[in-house]
Formats: C-alpha cells, structure tokens, sequence
C-alpha cells in the first residue's frame, strides 16, 4: 500500500499531551525567573503537598473520562470521607485506620452502585453521578455539622511525620500513597487488558461491543475504581488537614475535571494519558499557588487562568479531531 | 463443492414486516459469494441471523457441518464467522496493531500486556495482506480502505473461517477496490469463503463466483457468476421480465420543457462520491433519474441542493454560475428538496399540520417575519385542498396521517415557498398505491405549471411514467439518458446491464 504515505513520526495525537508538558515547564520556568525563591524544592514539595489528594482522585477521573463517562461524586465523598473519621476518632474514639477501612468499604458500595446504575440500568453517567453527589454531601452533613479536629490519632500522627526529607521538605509518607497510585495507575493503563478496554469503551462504544470485549464489566469497575480513589483522596486530605468537616471542597469534582482535561485527555472519551493528568494537577497546583508570589493576582485570577487553560485545551483537542480527520480523508 | 455455511427455511420477522420468508441460503469452502438485492430484500437482516445478532424466527443453520444456533456476533466471531461492516467497527484512536489485538492481546509471563509480541504479530497479521503500514501508528491516522483491510486482519487473526464483507467498496476508489479484490483472491485460495454484499456491478461480476439475490425477503435467483448476463441480473434483482413490463408513459405529454435550461450542470463531480456528471433541467420538464440502490441518484440531489459540495464541475442557475455551499442557500435560490426519509428528515410529527406546511417559507423568510396565523390559516388550506391532504383539520398534528398524506404535507411545504425547482427523492416509498397515484399526477401537474423537477425513484414503473426525459445511473456515474419514445423500463434495464 504505497499509496498510503506514511506520515511522520510526531502524530497529531500527541500533540495535547506534549502542550501539557511544556505548558508546565514553560509556567515553572516563568514563575521561577520573575520571583526569586519560587524555585526551591521547599516550594514542589509543598505543591505536591496539597495536590496529592487532587491527584489521587484525578488518577481516577482520568480513567472515567477516558472512558468517556463522568464522574460529579468525588468531592462529596472527599467531604464524607473527612467528616467521618473525624466524628469517629472524637465521638468513639475509633483509630482512624478503622474507620478509614469503613470508608473504603462505603466507597466501593458507592461506586458499584454508580457503575451498576449506569450500565445496567443504562442511565446518564451526569446524572447518576449528581445524584451520587447529593447523596454524600447530605450524608456528611447527617455525620456532623461542624468542623472536628483529629488530635492524638497515632495513625494520622505516623503518616504526618514519617517521610523522606527533600531539601527543606518533608515528602510525608502519605504523599508517597499519590505517587503510588500514579504509577499503578499509568502501568493500569498501559499494560493491563482492563486498561487497554477503558479506551476502547471511550474510543467507541458499539465498536467495543462488537469486537467482543467485556464492555459492561469495564464501565462498572471503572466508576468502583474511581469511588475508591475518591475515597482514598479524602483520607489523604483528612490526614493532610487532620480534621474534617462536611463543607469541605465543595466543587472538587469541576477542579478535578479541569485537570484532567488540563492533562490532556479527551473529554469525548477514547484518549488521554494517566501522566498527563499528573502534570495537569501540577500545573493546576502552581496557578494556585501564583497568588502568593504577586499580591496583585488574587484567587479569583487564578480561577480566570485556570478557566483560560481548560479553552486552550479544548480548542486544542477540536484541532486534533480536525486534523485527524482531514489526515483519513486525504 | 463442500458446504461450509447452509441456512435452509430461514425465516424472521419484526413487527409489522415479514424481513425473510424461508430463505435458503448456500455458502461453499473457498468462493465468493455475492449476495445482492434493493432495498428491502433482506440482506442484511440474513446476515444478522446468521452471526447471531438476531435470533431466527425458524428454520435451520449449518455451519461446518454441525447445526449451530449463534447467541451474539462474539458467539459467532469465535466459531470463525467474521463480519466487517461498511462502517469500520474498530477505535479510530488506537493503534493499528491494538485495533488487531484488543481483547486477545498476548501477556507477558509476570504479567502485563507484551507490546513488543504485540506489535511484531499485527505486522505479521498486515504482511499477509500486503500492507505496508506501521502498525504502530493511531487507526485514524490512515484512509478508509486501510482501516478495512485492518478490520480484516482482526477478523482472519482470530481464524476466521467464513469472512462477510458488508458494502466494503462504497467508500474506497478504484485502486483501493482493486487492492481488496486481490486480498479476496488470495483468501479464497487459502480456503476462506467470503460472502460480498455490495450494488456494484462490475464489481460483482468481477470478483465473485456465484451470486444470490434477494428479492422482499424471498430466494429470487442463484446464479453461477460465468456466464450469467446482466440483464438476467437486473431482472432478477427489481423482480421484472421483459416481457410483463408495459408502458404507460404520462411524462410523454411534457415534453422536454422550455427555453433555457433553470439548472444546468456541467462535470460536476465530487471524489469518492460520484463521478462527474453533466444533468439539466428546464422549467416545466420532470427529469428522472433511474438506477439500482447505490448507483448515485441522492447523491446528484445532494450535490445540487448543496448538502454536499462538488470539487469540481460547474453548476449554473438561470444561466449564472452559481456555487452552492449549503440547503439554506439552495433555497435562496429557489430550490426544495423532498428528502428521502421523511421519517428521519422530512416532518416534524409533533407539529400540526399547518406549522409542518409553513415551515419552509418562514424559514425562506427568514426567522423575524413572522407569518400572521390567518395568513398560515390560509396557506395551509389552499395546499390541504390543493393536494387533497386528508385531515380533520390544519390543527391536526403530522404523526397522525397517513404515509401518503405526511408525504403530500412535505410536498406542500416546499409548494408554500414557491419554488423553480422541486427535488424529489423517493417521494412514494412507503406508501399506498392509491396515495402513490396521486402524488405522481402531482408531479406531472406541477411540472405543466412551469416548475421543473428532478424526480427520484427506485421503482421504474414510476420514473417511467411520470419523467419527460431520464438520466440513467450505475456504480456512481450516469451512463445514459432518454427521451421521448426511448423512456421504457425495458430500455433502463438495458442501459444499467450494457458493460462499461
């Protein structure tokens, strides 16, 4: 078939996931020239710090977007997961590994019934998700309705202090757990029949079925997988905070969202890498982190900025399916 | 000659159609077999039996010898029955090799999918059809005709024994058709039978041994490809002999219109769609096209109403050149279009009678001038009369008329706006036959009235009857055009089976 040129190498689909990493380059170069003291190991580990939940739950949300569904639940099940270890420590006196292996067990009840309602019953992953969502705020509001600190956990004490010190960091060993799920969740993704389906059921779902894969079972791990991890998010961010309380991260889900799409996976499903998502959380992380740096770039501008990379990634991703189109017609 | 696929008395029915009536059906080891048939016939709905995405209401399927009774297309995947579908069934965002592999691909010993393995085996897979890709590279990033040489790597690498290629040609241009038919040869000397579902012709006469045709869900002919003829094809496949074919020519008292041609187009043509082709049409003449399913009737309507663009040819309205680049500007320019599915496209079953008929002149108005309701009042009457629409009332929502009369709604519609030129594209497919009488004397008055009219029709009773002059199609070209005493059902048949 030498009609069939070949094209080069670089193909259009790698262009969001290469923009992703030199978007994070091009903003940590940036940031690190005009503000001195910005780059200093003190400052990633920090960044990484208060990300590791937001990276956890987006490991989870990059496999769900792939797949093309959504998943709206994950900040309610941070808020939950929080509110209830901390009721639990003050009102039982419960160690906060038990009731963190409860809260594992509520997420996985949680997220097959997500999958489960969304496959078999064939309802809109929007929807089931938003009721989902609903669910779990309200429930953490019938926990309690105020902030608890956890003191005198030694569970939550450990992983506080255990860690490597970087420089003038210190990687707790919780933040060890984010970069865990980060390389299961890219070795998931590229080497395991499960993963391989994931962007089959996203890339086309009726093509998935007819070449005979287990479209079904797929879907339904999926949302258990990223229930569990949104689980697993919230008890990093409890021992990160070591308290809880049920208004917390209220809109998680859209910020999770943002970086995922900020990673460069398609929102229509089908393509997307674990990494990406990685950078895109760091990315996320440091327009957060700007305010700090420039008195004049206040929260709300990093909202704006944020707003303004998610645009980029989007139009990005349309030129891609453009291009990719044109490139089969030709 | 061994039977490697036997269906014998093979029926199935949905609701409200009968879609196959003991059917029989014969496939041998190591032949191509054309299946072919219009619309209607029951092609695909056999091949869904066969592979088990529909269950058979009765009769029996042999497969290799031993009943068999398939529970999904997987089921019958696995006994090597292979379907590639005219529409690629892979993921266009994954890699050639993965499209291949997914689902079966092989694991290294500690786990984890072999990439390296992979890869070497799908380039393995694609040599054996002579097709020097990288399989590495996204599905996307290669053409149509690739993607289904792909889908049939998968379906011979999971060891297909039978191998349905369903319209595989309608998308790919002749060097690519071409290259599949040598794949094909070579399949069949290896052993694998191959069933060809396709309306191309030359293309079934090319490739195929012996041809099965389908006629409304019934046997109409077995045919061993050597030596059979066109015509007897044809035949078989519209259900008509030479000798039952009777002429009764309305159109003849038309005439071929008057003074210059409203549309004249001049090797308009569009790659991959339809060759290029020179068609006009004068006020106040019927021009009909005629061919078998596929041969490129909708697409000249399409090209003319700007639903698709031309890239290359001129088109000329009124004698101005003109290029269309969407609907909308095709009725700018005095053009109305009767799709045809009016099902999907046409009406809009959950508006009233008058708001269905009004829809294209407000919108030929544009948005902001709202039409008074007396004047809708009015409008809708004058046409429900006119075209002697049977309703209750203009309130009467669409979805509760007949075929005939939604049809007749659609036609008044693009009456309301006063067009030069009115497309018709099947406007009496699924229909009665009185509603179907009614409308084709339509046609021929509103073409005295000076409207010209491009008329569409798989049933050739009808174009004869009711065109002034017929353009003649096959496999995406016109191939001729009559007039006058020429128009004849017979004389269409001839012209389809005449060789290129």
């Amino acid at each position: 078939m030498n009609s069939f040129k070949k094209l080069p190498k670089l193909s259009v689909n790698n262009i969001p996931i290469l923009t992703t990493i030199s978007i994070f380059f091009l903003m940590y170069a940036a940031a690190s020239i005009m503000f001195p003291g910005f780059f200093s190991l003190y400052n990633f580990v920090n960044i990484f710090k208060t990300n590791a939940f937001v990276g956890i739950i987006a490991v989870g949300m990059t496999f769900v977007i792939i797949s093309g569904g959504i998943d709206l639940s994950v900040g309610s099940v941070v808020a939950f997961t929080s509110i209830f270890i901390a009721k639990m420590h003050q009102s039982y006196g419960m160690p906060s590994w038990i009731s963190m292996l409860i809260c594992l067990g509520i997420g996985l009840v949680l997220g097959l019934s997500i999958g489960c309602l969304i496959t078999y019953f064939e309802l809109p992953e929007f929807l089931v998700t938003l009721v989902a969502m609903f669910l779990m705020r309200g429930l953490a509001y019938v926990v309690h309705q105020g902030t608890i600190s956890i003191q005198d956990d030694p569970f939550i004490a450990f992983m506080k202090r255990t860690g490597i010190r970087v420089g003038a960091g210190n990687l707790s060993l919780y933040v060890w757990v984010f970069i865990l799920i980060l390389i299961l969740g890219i070795l998931v993704s590229k080497y395991t029949r499960f993963g391989r389906n994931v962007y089959a059921v996203g890339g086309n779902e009726s093509s998935a079925v007819l070449m005979g894969l287990p479209v079904k079972r797929t879907k339904v791990l999926i949302y258990v997988m990223s229930s569990l991890l949104a689980t697993l998010g919230g008890i990093v961010f409890t021992i990160h905070l070591a308290s809880g309380k049920p208004h917390n991260t209220i809109g998680l889900e859209l910020h999770v969202i943002a970086s995922v799409v900020i990673g460069g996976t398609l929102l229509t499903g089908g393509a997307g890498r674990v990494i990406g998502t990685f950078f895109g959380v760091l990315i996320y992380g440091l327009v957060f982190k700007l305010p700090a740096y420039i008195s004049a770039f206040r929260e709300w501008w990093a909202q704006i900025l944020v707003g303004l990379l998610v645009l980029t990634f989007i139009l990005i991703q349309t030129f891609v399916a453009e291009k990719t189109a044109r490139a089969v017609e030709s | 000659m061994e039977e490697i696929l036997k269906v014998s008395n093979l029926s199935k029915g949905f609701p409200g159609v009968q879609a196959l009536s003991n059917v029989d059906f014969t496939l041998n080891r190591g032949e191509i077999l054309g299946l072919m048939g219009e619309n209607g016939a029951g092609k695909s709905t056999l091949i869904k039996v066969m592979t088990g995405f529909y269950r058979r209401d009765s009769g029996d399927i042999h497969f290799d010898g031993q009943a068999v009774d398939f529970t999904s297309p997987n089921d019958a995947v696995r006994h090597g029955i292979s379907t590639v579908y005219q529409e690629v069934n892979l993921l266009p965002q994954l890699t050639v090799a993965e499209n291949i592999f997914i689902g079966r691909q092989p694991m290294k010993k500690r786990g984890g999918i072999d990439w390296r393995e992979l890869n070497s085996r799908a380039e393995n897979a694609v040599a054996k059809l002579d097709l020097d890709i990288d399989v590495t590279r996204p599905l996307n990033t290669y053409s149509v005709a690739v993607q289904q040489m792909v889908s049939i790597a998968r379906a011979l690498d999971i060891s297909a024994k039978v191998l349905i290629l369903d319209e595989p040609t309608s998308s790919l241009d002749a060097a690519e058709v071409e290259q599949l038919f040598t794949v094909m040869r070579r399949l069949k000397s290896e052993g694998i039978s191959i069933v060809f579902i396709t309306h191309f012709l030359d293309q079934v006469f090319a490739i195929t041994d012996r041809i099965t045709v389908l006629r409304s869900g019934k046997n109409a002919g077995e045919f061993t490809t050597e030596g059979l003829s066109r015509m007897d094809l044809i035949s078989s496949m519209l259900g008509k002999e030479f000798e039952d074919l009777d002429a009764s020519r309305w159109g003849s008292s038309l005439g071929t219109g008057e003074g210059d041609p409203l549309v004249s187009m001049n090797s308009v043509g569009k790659k991959g769609f339809i060759f290029p082709f020179d068609l006009t049409i004068r006020p106040g003449e019927v021009l009909g096209l005629a061919g078998l399913l596929g041969s490129g009737r909708t697409e000249i309507a399409q090209l003319l109403y700007g639903v698709e663009k031309p890239d290359e040819g001129v088109l000329q309205l009124n004698g101005q050149e003109t290029a269309l680049s969407s609907p909308r500007g095709a009725i700018d320019e005095g053009m109305g279009f009767c799709p045809e599915d009016r099902k999907e496209v046409g009406i809009i079953p959950e508006l009233s009678v008058r708001e269905n008929i009004i829809l294209a002149l407000q919108a030929k108005r544009g948005a902001l001038r709202y039409i008074h309701r007396k004047e809708q009042e009015a409008i809708a009457d004058k046409f429900i009369r006119a075209l002697n629409i049977v309703t209750p009332s203009s309130d009467q929502l669409v979805k509760n008329l007949s075929g005939g009369n939604q049809q007749k709604v659609i036609l008044a519609r693009w009456l309301a706006a006063e067009p030069r030129l009115l497309i018709l594209d099947e406007p009496t497919r699924g229909i009665d036959i009185g509603s179907k009488v009614e409308i084709q004397k339509l046609i021929l008055e509103l073409a005295k009235e000076g409207l010209a009219l491009l008329f569409i029709s798989s049933e050739l009773d009808e174009v004869v009857r009711c065109s002034s002059r017929v353009a003649v199609l096959r496999d995406r070209q016109v191939i001729g055009e009559l007039d006058g005493t020429d128009i004849s059902e017979s004389q269409i048949m001839k012209t389809i089976a005449e060789t290129a």
